[in-house]
């Protein structure tokens, strides 16, 4: 505990990438690998289910430190952070003895509170409280509430992880994949050298992002050294078959077996040794001779978050994967072979049309000419644009500029009033950073969207001074404020909502910007929105 | 009710018994001033009535004037039909606070004060009033400050860290007060010269003629053309932060000392790398302690989180309430 305390002391106060490099490395040579197993875990952003609920852990904090509720609470409301906020509130625990190490802090104490009652998870969190030091409190408080940012990416923690095992962070990645787990073993397998098992099991490749494209295409050079398709608004998925056993595996790393029927079952046909890459969509097949449509996300979501699938679900929002690149065939790795010889392989593994792995055809296009008019077709064709990639490209870990480019369709936008705000987390855990906007509806506001970024760092501070001086109700951390600024929002998409109460919902809304010349009077209608919405 | 001795006006407390403002934001006939920070002493009054170890740092503020009157502190003097005596408020070099003795009670006013210990200034010195009237800049109980002494140890190591990889350590502190703070905690470990800014250069040098024992100083914009910083320690202000000045100390680690660097969003947001907690006011339990030293039977809280401290005040016996100073500077009052 006390090395991870160090640790995280470290990384905390610099904001310099390679000092926390250097730190990460420092600590993963000389941690023990049953503690640095944890660490790896928490950093790589996996998080422990949330075993003390806030209101549990604001009262217990009252107690704790012999101050009123109230003054917790205004003292949360200043600070952001409730896990900050109480080792700031009670004087450090006096530390009699070491702190445990991190494995044993885990594993026997702060896991073991599921199966305890009230009482007793009260009267295990306090006395931490009162044994732990200032760092280490802190940490204790994150990670029972389930929450601890560092501040490092876990492209970082790769880097690190590499250059200590002294192999390619390529490696280090593909080992990651799949879900951590943190035990002594594995870590000591992580840093190892590289050996033939880092291809096989269940283990997919890392996945390989494209970057938007900021120029226009012509800027690329020779348009038949590229290659086109359509950007699938779906779920991107890697689909792994070995040993007559498949993985369907979502990119944040989550195992999506049992959810997609239709897609594992077409999987089963798949020879040993092959790992397609994808976008799961939901599809309607008008007949089979047609490759039908996609249907849109929202239809989609209605199948992400259902571990069983029932008959009728199933028949409402049909599921494929739309495959666009082959990483292994017969067990051999192809992530350095050309894009082309890629997909050439991948036609002779998914050339079953109506199927539920088929290919996601290429767009053909002989000038880049011809490619803007494709693009303005995209929400008509239900997809968010198109995908450039080049024809000779290696499929490389994360995102990479230079081979793959995101081409998106203009979104949406509209003007909003802001209605509410509320405090951010981590960085900008004191300032008022989250807002709702509303529209005109009748002769009121109705909100309908909630943004959190967009705007620079002078406009947050100056929106948060108003925001503190123009106060006009407190809902917990939420403030309504006066409707008196207008907002540009730009969202991908909408559909109806019976959830909200404007009846819509949109798909990533986030702030364009500061309308300030705009007054209340000018912002849109729900009507404005809703003429939106697909038929 | 009969109305109190001191009414908020003019953004500062007007006592119309004394006919005089204390820390007026806005131009007045007679003026008390505790300090010379720019939130408490303003150009433009008639008269100025403040410590005599003030007036060099008042003059440094608001100009050289023959209006201006210097106490003694502990040394009663009348205004109107008030007696008022300033004593060490411990906050800066020549801060004060205010007692006024008069028919409608004995008021103490803090200005800003602190009680730890400071090497450029008297300690805070109590004395019983009826009426406190306190500010609480850091009026939450998650503000409480280590001993300065644990503090200065943390900017000594992170120097020396700095020095360690030669890269600048470029010190962000308020020019007047934090600034010679630091140099005179230092100078019981050091004698290296540090660098300043040419903000900070006058009250250096106001501090030094008063005696005070400080490192030796170099000015940035003296230095050769060239000159690499590398291991060196800078002072500035926080508002060169993010300006070109600071150009000239490629790879610098920057550090940032203030009581708000007590809560970590405020540190990471401002993208400083390292916060050293420490501040010329007091922290929570110094103004509740404080409150209760005074004797007071009645507490006013201006300045900062005064709703939390008065609330918490009130729940332990000390009937106290919260008043808004800036609200008199609003055309509408």
């Amino acid at each position: 505990m006390k090395r991870f305390a160090e640790l995280f002391e470290a990384l905390d106060r610099t904001t310099g990438t390679n000092a926390k490099l250097e730190a990460l490395g420092d600590y993963f040579r000389d941690a023990a690998p049953a503690d640095a197993a944890w660490a790896v875990y928490f950093l790589t952003g996996q998080r422990l289910k949330r075993l003390v609920g806030t209101r549990e852990l604001r009262q217990w904090t009252a107690e704790y430190s012999g101050l009123p509720l109230w003054l917790v609470e205004e003292s949360y409301e200043h600070v952001g952070d409730l896990a900050e906020t109480m080792a700031l509130l009670a004087p450090d625990g006096k530390a009699d003895s070491e702190p445990p190490p991190l494995h044993r802090l885990v594993e026997a104490v702060i896991r073991p509170m599921s199966e305890l009652d009230d009482t007793e998870r009260r009267e295990r969190v306090v006395s931490h409280w009162r044994s732990l030091p200032g760092t280490e409190r802190f940490l204790f408080n994150k990670l029972i509430t389930g929450a601890l940012r560092v501040g490092v990416s876990k492209r970082l923690v790769t880097r690190a992880l590499a250059s200590v095992a002294g192999v390619e962070p390529g490696i280090i990645a593909h080992r990651l994949m799949g879900g951590w787990q943190p035990t002594p073993n594995r870590f000591r397998a992580l840093l190892s050298e590289e050996t033939d098992d880092d291809r096989g099991g269940a283990t997919p490749y890392p996945f390989f992002l494209a970057s938007p494209l900021e120029s226009e295409p012509d800027s690329l050079g020779a348009p038949d050294q590229w290659h086109a398709e359509w950007k699938w608004d779906g779920i991107r998925a890697q689909l792994v078959r070995r040993d007559g056993e498949h993985f369907l595996w979502s990119r944040g790393e989550e195992l999506l077996n049992g959810r997609f029927p239709e897609i594992e079952q077409a999987a089963e046909e798949l020879p040993d040794g092959t790992v397609i890459d994808g976008e799961i969509m939901a599809w309607r097949d008008d007949d089979q001779a047609t490759d039908g449509g996609p249907l849109p996300f929202s239809v989609l979501q209605t199948r992400i978050g259902r571990k069983k699938v029932g008959a009728k679900t199933l028949a409402k929002a049909p599921a494929v994967l739309l495959a666009f690149d082959l990483l292994e065939d017969g067990g051999e790795d192809l992530r350095n072979a050309a894009l082309e010889d890629r997909l050439a392989r991948l036609q002779r593994h998914v050339l079953g049309r109506g199927g539920a792995i088929r290919p996601s055809a290429p767009v053909r296009f002989e000038d880049w000419s011809e490619l803007p008019e494709l693009r303005a077709s995209s929400r008509e064709r239900g997809v968010e644009g198109l995908m450039l990639k080049r024809v000779d490209s290696p499929y490389r870990v994360g995102r990479r500029r230079g081979d793959w480019w995101k081409w998106k369709v203009e979104p949406y936008t509209f003007d909003g009033v802001l209605l509410y705000a509320q405090p951010g987390h981590g960085k900008r855990s004191n300032l008022f950073t989250d807002y709702t906007f509303a529209v005109h509806s009748g002769s009121g506001l109705v909100p309908v969207a909630k943004a959190y970024s967009g705007l620079t760092n002078e406009e947050i501070s100056e929106l948060d001074r108003w925001i503190r001086s123009h106060t006009r109700e407190r809902f917990g951390p939420v403030r309504s404020v006066e409707p008196l600024h207008v907002f540009e929002l730009a969202f991908e998409g909408i559909a109806r909502s019976s959830r909200h109460k404007s009846g819509i919902a949109l798909r990533f809304p986030r702030i364009h910007r500061w309308r300030r010349d705009l007054g209340v009077d000018d912002a849109d209608r729900l009507e404005d929105l809703e003429r939106l919405l697909p038929d | 009710m009969p109305r109190d001795l001191l009414q908020p006006d003019a953004g500062g407390l007007y006592c119309a018994a004394g006919n005089f403002w204390i820390d007026p934001l806005k131009p007045v006939d007679r003026a008390v001033v505790t300090h010379a920070h720019a939130d408490h002493a303003r150009s433009g009054s008639e008269d100025y009535h403040t410590a005599v170890d003030n007036l060099p740092l008042l003059a440094a503020r608001i100009g050289e004037d023959d209006n201006t009157q210097g106490h003694e502190w502990n040394q009663p003097f009348e205004l109107g039909d008030t007696r008022v005596t300033l004593f060490p408020a411990g906050h800066i070099f020549g801060s004060s606070w205010v007692r006024i003795e008069s028919e409608q009670g004995t008021w103490g006013v803090s200005g800003d004060f602190k009680r730890a210990g400071d090497p450029t200034c008297a300690p805070f010195e109590p004395a019983e009033v009826d009426v406190w009237v306190t500010e609480c800049t850091f009026g939450l109980p998650v503000y409480r400050w280590d001993e300065p002494e644990r503090i200065i140890d943390e900017i000594e190591e992170w120097w020396r860290a700095c020095k360690a990889a030669a890269r600048p350590a470029v010190l962000f502190c308020y020019a007047l007060g934090k600034a010679q703070r630091i140099l005179a905690e230092l100078a019981a470990r050091t004698d290296e010269a540090v660098w300043i800014h040419g903000a900070m250069r006058p009250l250096v040098d106001a501090y030094r003629e008063a005696g005070i024992d400080m490192l030796p100083t170099r000015m940035v914009s003296e230095a050769e053309p060239g000159q690499r910083y590398g291991g060196q320690l800078v002072l500035a202000p926080p508002s060169a932060a993010g300006s070109t000045w600071m150009r000239r100390f490629p790879k610098h680690s920057a550090g940032f000392v203030s009581g708000w660097m007590r809560i970590r969003g405020n540190r990471r947001r401002r993208g400083y790398d390292r916060g050293f907690v420490m501040s010329d006011h007091a922290d929570w339990p110094a103004l509740i302690d404080t409150a209760r030293e005074m004797n007071a039977q009645r507490v006013v809280t201006i300045h900062g989180n005064g709703e939390a401290l008065a609330g918490f005040l009130n729940e332990n016996g000390v009937p106290a309430e919260s008043w808004d100073l800036r609200a008199s500077l609003r055309p509408s009052s």
